[in-house]
C-alpha cells in the first residue's frame, strides 16, 4: 500500500512540475512564475460588473445548509380524507451525485454464506481469499503461488494469522490456478461461393373472381365424366378411334371455325338493327284502326323470306317447328308437270330474314314436308318423284338420314302429304304419306332403314278398268292430301284428285268408313279442326272452301273465293278462324262466330298479280302468318286484333279460357244449322 | 369454314354495315375490314368493356354468362357478340 502511495505521490508530483515547468516557458503570458501559487493576476472581462470599494468589501453571508437546492418545494399531494389538494410539508432532500453498484458481500450475509458453502470454503478464511486474488493479480504470470504469498504477506498487517491458517488447509480452488492460453492453428478462411443459373422467371398475374373458379370447377367435373365414360368404352375399340380422330380434327381446326356461333349472332344483331321497324311492329304494332271498323281486319305486312338459288321455284310445302316458336321449314318445288327439276329444302328463322338457316338441296322437287312434334330436328319430306326422306338437322350433311328406294316400297307417284304419327310399340318413329299412285303408307324408321306398309289402298267403288291379259284391275284413285284427327288416333281423312273424301281408318284396310263427295275437282287440302272434334275444312280448285262435319254427308257451310283455292288454315287459337291463300294472290281470312258468310279480310299480299299463292299456315304462338307463292317468297303477315278476337265475356263473369269454350262457340253455330228451321224462325 | 366466311360477307354486305372486326382472347385482332389504326383502337377499348361486361355479369350468378353487347351512340352502333376465345365486332350505322 505505501509504495502505492509513493508512487502516487511521484505522479502527483510529476504532474506539478509539468505546470511548474509549462509556467516558466510561458512566463511572459502568465506574469511571474513565484506568484501563481498566491493568485494570478486577474484579468477582467469587458462586461463584468463595476462595483465600488464599499460595495466589494460588502460581506454576504451564506447559509450552508444541508438542502438539496434541486429539491421542490411545493409538492402538492391530493388528500382524500379532506377531498382536497394539500401541500406536503417535508419533502425529501436527498441528492443521489453517483451511484456505482459493486458486486462486494458482507461475510455475514445469507448471500455470501450461499457462495462459501458452494464453493466449500471455511468462512473465515474468504476475505483473505479476496485480498490474495487482488495481489495475484498484479504479480506477473506463472509465479508460483508460495512466492506470492510470501511477497504478499509483508505489506499487510494480519499477514502471519493468515499464514498459519495457510498451512493447517491448503485451499485448492479455482483461484488458484494458471492460465495457459495457446494458439491453435489458425486455418487461413476461404470463401468460395457459387451461383446457380436462376430459374426462368415470368411475371404472372390473374384475377380470381367466383365465375372463375366456377368454371375451373366445371372443368374439372367434366373431366372426370369424361374419364368415366372413357372407362365405360375401353372396350369399344372403334370408338376410341373415332375419339382420337376427333381430338386431332379440332387441333388442326382454323380460325375461322370457331367464330361461326359469333357470327351468326352478330348476323341476327345485324338484321334485328337493319329491320328494326318490322321487328317492333312484330311485338308491338296493333292496328288501332280496327277499332272503327266492325268486323273486317287487316293483314300487316312483316318480314319477307327469299333465297336467291330457290328463285324459279314455288313454295310447295310449309311447316312451323313446334318447339322452336321462329322456326319454320320451306319446301320448294314445282308444281307444274312440265317443269321438273330439283328441288330444296331450306329453313328460316324470323331472327334472320335474309337468309336461311339450314338449306338442303335435292334432287326432285319437294311436294310436302312434315316436322316432327316432340324432335324438332327430324324432318320427312316427301318428293315429286314418289320418294320420301327423312332428314336430321343435327347432321353436318345435306343427304338425308332416310330415303326410299324403289325397292323400298317408293311411290310410283307424287308424294302429295307426309304426316309424322306417334311412336310405335317399339318406339320407332314413324310416319304417314299419301300419293297420287292411291296409297297410304306407313313408313318407320328401323334402325338404319325405312320399313313400310301400306295401309290403305284408294280404290275407285265400282271403276275397274281393263289390264293387260283381260285381268280386271281396280283403278286407283289419287290421294292429294290427307290430315289426321287430333284425338281419336286412327282416324284419318284422305283427299282425292276426284273431290271425293274419304273418312278411314287405320285399322281397316280394304274399306272406307265414310265417303264424302266434296268437291268437283282435286281436294288440295283437308284439315281437321283443331278444337272441335267433329268439325273439318276442305279447300279444291273449284274454287270452293267447305267445312263438314264428319257425321254429316254434306257440308256444313260452303265459301266460294273466285279463284283457285291453294291451301286452308285452321287457327290455333280459335275454333271458328280459318284463312285461304287463293292463285290471284289474295288471302282469305274467316270468323265464322263474326260473320258466317263473308270474309272479315281478304287482301292481297304479293305485289305482282301473278304470283299465285300456294300455302299458308299460322304460327302456333305468334299472332302470325306465313304465305308461300309460286316465285319462291315467303311473306310474314301480321293479324289485325279483329282477325283474333276471343269471345266476349259477359259482364260481372270472367273470361273463360281453353279448348272448351272454343269447341263450344262452334257447336253453337253446327247446332243452328243442324234445325235451319228453329233458327230462322 | 367457308359457311363462316360467307357469314361474315353477308354482315359487310347488309345495309349500313362499316365494319367487322374479329379479336381473339387477348385482344390482337385477327381479321379486320377497317383500316389498321381503328382496328387496334377498336380491338383495344372493346376488349377493356367486353372483360368488364363479362365480369359484371357472371359476378352475379356464375352459371350466367354474356351473350352479346350492343353500345349505341349518336352516329352507330357497336355489337359486340363475345364467345370463349373470340369475339366478333361490328360497327353499323342503323339508319342508313
Amino acid at each position: 500500500m505505501s509504495t502505492f502511495f509513493s508512487q502516487t505521490n511521484m505522479l502527483l508530483m510529476s504532474v506539478w512540475s509539468c505546470f511548474f515547468g509549462q509556467d516558466e516557458e510561458d512566463g511572459t503570458e502568465m506574469g511571474e512564475g513565484d506568484e501563481w501559487m498566491q493568485g494570478k493576476t486577474l484579468i477582467k472581462p469587458l462586461d463584468q460588473l463595476d462595483l465600488t470599494e464599499a460595495e466589494l468589501k460588502e460581506e454576504f453571508t451564506r447559509i450552508l445548509t444541508a438542502n438539496n437546492p434541486h429539491a421542490p418545494q411545493n409538492i402538492v399531494r391530493y388528500s382524500f380524507k379532506e377531498r382536497s389538494y394539500k401541500p406536503i410539508s417535508s419533502v425529501d432532500q436527498l441528492a443521489v451525485h453517483f451511484v456505482l453498484e459493486g458486486n462486494l458481500l458482507h461475510q455475514d450475509s445469507d448471500e455470501a454464506r450461499r457462495q462459501r458453502a458452494k464453493q466449500g470454503l471455511p468462512e473465515d478464511k474468504i476475505v483473505k481469499s479476496v485480498l490474495w486474488f487482488f495481489l495475484l493479480a498484479q504479480a506477473a504470470g506463472g509465479e508460483d503461488a508460495g512466492d506470492v504469498e510470501e511477497g504478499g504477506g509483508e505489506e499487510r498487517a494480519d499477514s502471519v494469522e493468515s499464514k498459519a491458517g495457510k498451512k493447517e488447509q491448503k485451499i485448492t480452488n479455482q483461484f488458484n490456478f494458471s492460465e495457459r492460453a495457446s494458439q491453435t492453428l489458425n486455418n487461413p478462411l476461404r470463401e468460395r461461393g457459387c451461383q446457380t443459373e436462376p430459374p426462368p422467371r415470368a411475371n404472372f398475374s390473374a384475377t380470381a373472381n367466383q365465375w372463375e373458379i366456377y368454371d375451373v370447377y366445371l372443368e374439372v367435373l367434366q373431366k372426370q365424366e369424361k374419364n368415366k365414360e372413357k372407362a365405360k368404352a375401353v372396350p369399344k375399340k372403334d370408338d376410341d378411334k373415332g375419339k382420337k380422330k376427333m381430338m386431332l380434327v379440332e387441333t388442326q381446326s382454323d380460325d375461322i371455325t370457331k367464330v361461326a356461333k359469333v357470327a351468326k349472332i352478330i348476323e341476327r344483331m345485324v338484321n334485328q338493327n337493319t329491320f328494326d321497324d318490322i321487328a317492333q311492329d312484330f311485338k308491338y304494332f296493333e292496328d288501332a284502326s280496327d277499332e272503327y271498323r266492325e268486323q273486317e281486319g287487316t293483314l300487316l305486312p312483316l318480314w319477307k323470306f327469299q333465297y336467291d338459288k330457290a328463285k324459279r321455284l314455288s313454295v310447295t310445302a310449309l311447316c312451323w317447328n313446334e318447339s322452336y316458336k321462329d322456326l319454320f321449314a320451306v319446301g320448294l318445288g314445282s308444281y307444274d308437270f312440265t317443269k321438273q327439276g330439283r328441288g330444296m329444302l331450306v329453313f328460316y328463322s324470323l331472327k334472320n330474314s335474309t337468309f336461311p338457316e339450314y338449306i338442303y338441296p335435292t334432287t326432285s322437287g319437294i311436294l310436302c314436308l312434315d316436322i316432327h312434334k316432340h324432335l324438332p330436328y327430324l324432318v320427312a319430306v316427301g318428293f315429286y318423284d314418289g320418294c320420301v326422306a327423312v332428314y336430321n338437322l343435327k347432321e353436318e350433311t345435306l343427304q338425308p338420314i332416310y330415303k326410299s328406294t324403289a325397292k323400298s316400297g317408293k311411290h310410283t307417284d307424287p308424294v302429295w302429304q307426309v304426316k309424322w304419327q306417334k311412336d310405335d310399340m317399339d318406339n320407332n318413329h314413324n310416319f304417314f304419306s299419301v300419293s297420287s299412285d292411291g296409297r297410304v303408307v306407313s313408313w318407320t324408321l328401323v334402325k338404319n332403314e325405312l320399313v313400310f306398309t301400306d295401309i290403305i289402298k284408294l280404290s275407285l267403288a265400282g271403276a275397274v278398268s281393263e289390264g293387260p291379259e283381260g285381268v280386271q284391275l281396280p283403278i286407283m284413285a289419287c290421294g292429294t292430301s290427307f290430315d289426321f284427327h287430333k284425338q281419336i288416333d286412327y282416324l284419318f281423312l284422305v283427299g282425292t284428285e276426284e273431290g271425293k273424301i274419304h273418312k278411314c281408318s287405320k285399322a281397316y284396310s280394304s274399306q272406307f268408313l265414310e265417303t264424302y263427295n266434296a268437291h268437283n275437282m282435286a281436294v288440295d287440302a283437308v284439315k281437321w279442326n283443331h278444337f272441335h272434334t267433329k268439325v273439318f275444312i276442305s279447300c279444291s280448285s273449284d274454287w270452293t272452301v267447305k267445312i263438314w262435319d264428319h257425321t254429316i254427308k254434306t257440308p256444313m257451310f260452303t265459301f266460294d273465293l273466285n279463284a283457285s283455292v291453294g291451301d286452308v288454315a285452321w287457327s290455333p287459337y280459335s275454333s271458328t278462324v280459318f284463312a285461304a291463300v287463293t292463285t290471284d294472290g289474295k288471302v282469305h281470312t274467316f270468323d265464322l262466330s263474326i260473320n258466317k258468310y263473308e270474309a272479315i279480310c281478304q287482301q292481297p299480299v304479293v305485289a305482282k298479280k301473278k304470283t299465285k299463292l300456294t300455302h299458308i299456315e299460322f304460327n302456333p304462338v305468334y299472332p302470325i302468318i306465313i304465305v308461300g307463292d309460286d316465285r319462291g317468297y315467303v311473306t310474314s303477315l301480321k293479324l289485325s286484333p279483329n282477325l283474333r278476337k276471343k269471345p266476349k265475356e259477359k259482364k260481372g263473369q270472367e273470361l273463360p279460357k281453353g279448348p272448351e269454350v272454343e269447341i263450344a262457340k262452334m257447336e253453337k253455330l253446327l247446332s243452328l244449322l243442324r234445325e235451319p228451321e228453329n233458327s230462322n224462325a | 369454314m367457308a359457311e363462316v366466311e360467307e357469314t361474315l360477307k353477308r354482315i359487310q354486305g347488309q345495309k349500313g354495315v362499316q365494319g367487322i372486326i374479329i379479336v381473339n382472347a387477348e385482344g390482337i385482332p385477327i381479321k379486320t375490314t377497317l383500316d389498321n389504326s381503328s382496328t387496334v383502337q377498336y380491338a383495344g377499348l372493346i376488349h377493356q368493356l367486353v372483360m368488364k361486361a363479362r365480369t359484371t355479369v357472371r359476378d352475379i350468378d356464375p352459371q350466367n354468362d354474356l351473350t352479346f353487347l350492343r353500345v349505341r351512340s349518336k352516329k352507330n352502333e357497336i355489337m359486340i357478340a363475345p364467345d370463349k376465345d373470340y369475339f366478333l365486332i361490328v360497327i353499323q350505322n342503323p339508319s342508313d
